[in-house]
């Protein structure tokens, strides 16, 4: 693909790096948490070298993506912030979903739905970080209780997680012109004006 | 594979049928609290038979040594001083596995083949399949399994499978002095414990019973004790002990539940795709931006 010089700037390379490294990590926790979640993906392990490197390593990814995440959080908190607008969008997500988007009301640089999963998976790693904690028996040692709490708390809202983030990469692949956002950080005029027309307006003056 | 006489029941993180054609008889420890004098021969046969040294820890004050089960020491003695009409009583309880028909920690265990239970009642852990969680900690209503510092590995009271599989008593009650550990058949234990209770109850011991939680479905150690209505006064027997309903949340029916829904999400999406089409910029829009340009 050329890349215009007119593409329109939506991600800086720290963005996307930073946003690489939280889901290079959620990938490895996804694939090395579902081992331990039910026995028909325990054949996952053998990718970490077996379930013991399994149990090993999802901890420590596990705090390198809470870490990594946190930058993404500061970075991206301000803009999504949930206006009304965003409400209606999300009230209207069905017309968007069964492939009209043409009466949606304007998005600035995120839509409803992108704040809702913002906001959602910040809620899922804070509360993945804290159950996964009082699971981590290599170097923490809580009441017996907590860690049966733990243990439902982290299975439960990391399946929830792994939903939500197969919809955030299918809404990506949807939307033509999308991925190229986090591999090279543009998009184009058109995209931009289709999809996020605040966004389009604010950054082209027009 | 395991040995042929212990015939596997059930394995954990498995979730096809263990061979199940041939029959076993049930085995039990019948531990009698009132026969048992507090020797902690049972203790040392333990490490002699299973060849465990724990490290000699310090007197805490009391004759419980060393004060809690490791996974090193896979029994120990619990001494309780309970005044009861007015006398004092010791009441000396020999804690370990309790070889659960219904066992929490081969339900919470996500390592296939970690933990067996055998036909004959015997749950034994295979450290060689341990990865090292500690998930079985959470799912024991006993508090048993302990975590190795060393090797990550759970370990625990084995009821001595490798000796019951050539017929022999586990090692704590070949050694037992006072016959306080007997070990037979799970129907003959009950019948040695009926007796011993027509004993106790003919010494005024009128709430003797025998400690048989069916909450877990029964164990395959029994208690006789002289207080059955109040098991928590040796050193803290629950009383009516049942796999925690967290865990019960947790690895029951929820798991294949969201494993459904997940696989919904992918193949909700998969078919959203190819019904609806990909979401494409509008030609309209591209080329009004290319005519804007052109000017």
């Amino acid at each position: 693909m050329i890349r215009n010089p007119k593409d329109l700037q939506r991600y800086t390379a720290h963005e996307r790096a930073n946003h690489w490294v939280v889901g290079i990590c959620f990938i490895l926790l996804g694939l090395s948490g579902l081992a331990f979640f039910h026995p028909a993906f325990f054949p996952l392990a053998q990718l970490f070298g077996g379930g013991v490197w399994a149990r090993i390593l999802h901890p420590f990814i596990g705090v390198l993506m809470t870490l990594s995440f946190l930058g993404m959080f500061f970075r991206f908190k301000s803009l999504n912030t949930m206006t009304p607008a965003d409400k209606e969008w999300l009230a209207r997500v069905g017309e968007m979903v069964n492939g009209d988007d043409h009466n949606m009301p304007e998005q600035g640089k995120y839509n409803g739905g992108q704040k809702a999963m913002f906001w959602v998976m910040a809620a899922s790693v804070a509360l993945l970080f804290v159950s996964g904690i009082l699971l981590w028996r290599a170097y923490f040692n809580f009441p017996v209780d907590a860690v049966r709490l733990g243990a439902v708390v982290h299975a439960a809202v990391a399946a929830a997680m792994i939903g939500f983030i197969m919809v955030h990469v299918y809404a990506a692949i949807w939307v033509k012109g999308t991925i190229r956002a986090m591999w090279y950080g543009t998009v184009t005029r058109a995209w931009a004006k289709q999809h996020h027309r605040g966004w389009y307006r604010q950054m082209t003056g027009k | 594979m395991a040995l042929q006489s212990l015939d596997i029941a059930r394995r954990s993180a498995t979730t096809t049928p263990p061979p199940g054609v041939r029959q076993t008889t049930e085995v039990a420890k019948l531990i009698d609290v009132s026969a048992c004098i507090g020797c902690k021969a049972c203790q040392v046969a333990c490490m002699e038979w299973n060849d465990i040294r724990d490290e000699v820890g310090s007197c805490s004050g009391v004759y419980d040594n060393p004060v809690d089960l490791t996974a090193k020491s896979w029994t120990v003695m619990r001494y309780a001083e309970v005044e009861e009409k007015g006398k004092l009583e010791w009441l000396i309880r020999k804690d370990g596995c309790m070889h659960c028909a219904d066992p929490g920690c081969l339900k919470a265990c996500p390592a296939p083949g970690a933990i067996i239970q055998y036909a004959n009642g015997i749950v034994d852990f295979h450290q060689e399949n341990c990865i090292g969680c500690g998930y079985c900690v959470t799912g024991c209503p006993f508090n048993v399994p302990r975590i190795s510092k060393e090797d990550n590995k759970a370990y625990k009271c084995s009821l001595c499978s490798d000796r019951v599989a050539v017929g022999q008593a586990p090692a704590c009650a070949k050694v037992c002095p006072t016959g306080a550990i007997q070990f037979g058949s799970k129907e003959q234990m009950k019948d040695y414990a009926d007796k011993r209770l027509v004993d106790l109850k003919s010494r005024g011991y009128d709430k003797a019973g025998l400690y048989d939680p069916q909450g877990v479905g029964g164990t395959h150690v029994m208690y006789v004790l002289h207080h059955a209505d109040r098991p928590e006064l040796y050193s803290g027997l629950p009383d009516n002990p049942s796999i925690s309903p967290l865990v019960g949340l947790w690895k029951g029916f929820a798991k294949p539940l969201a494993t459904v829904a997940m696989a919904a999400v992918a193949l909700g999406s998969l078919f959203h795709y190819v019904t609806k089409g990909p979401n494409e910029v509008s030609k309209e829009l591209e080329d009004e931006l290319e005519k804007e340009d052109a000017k």
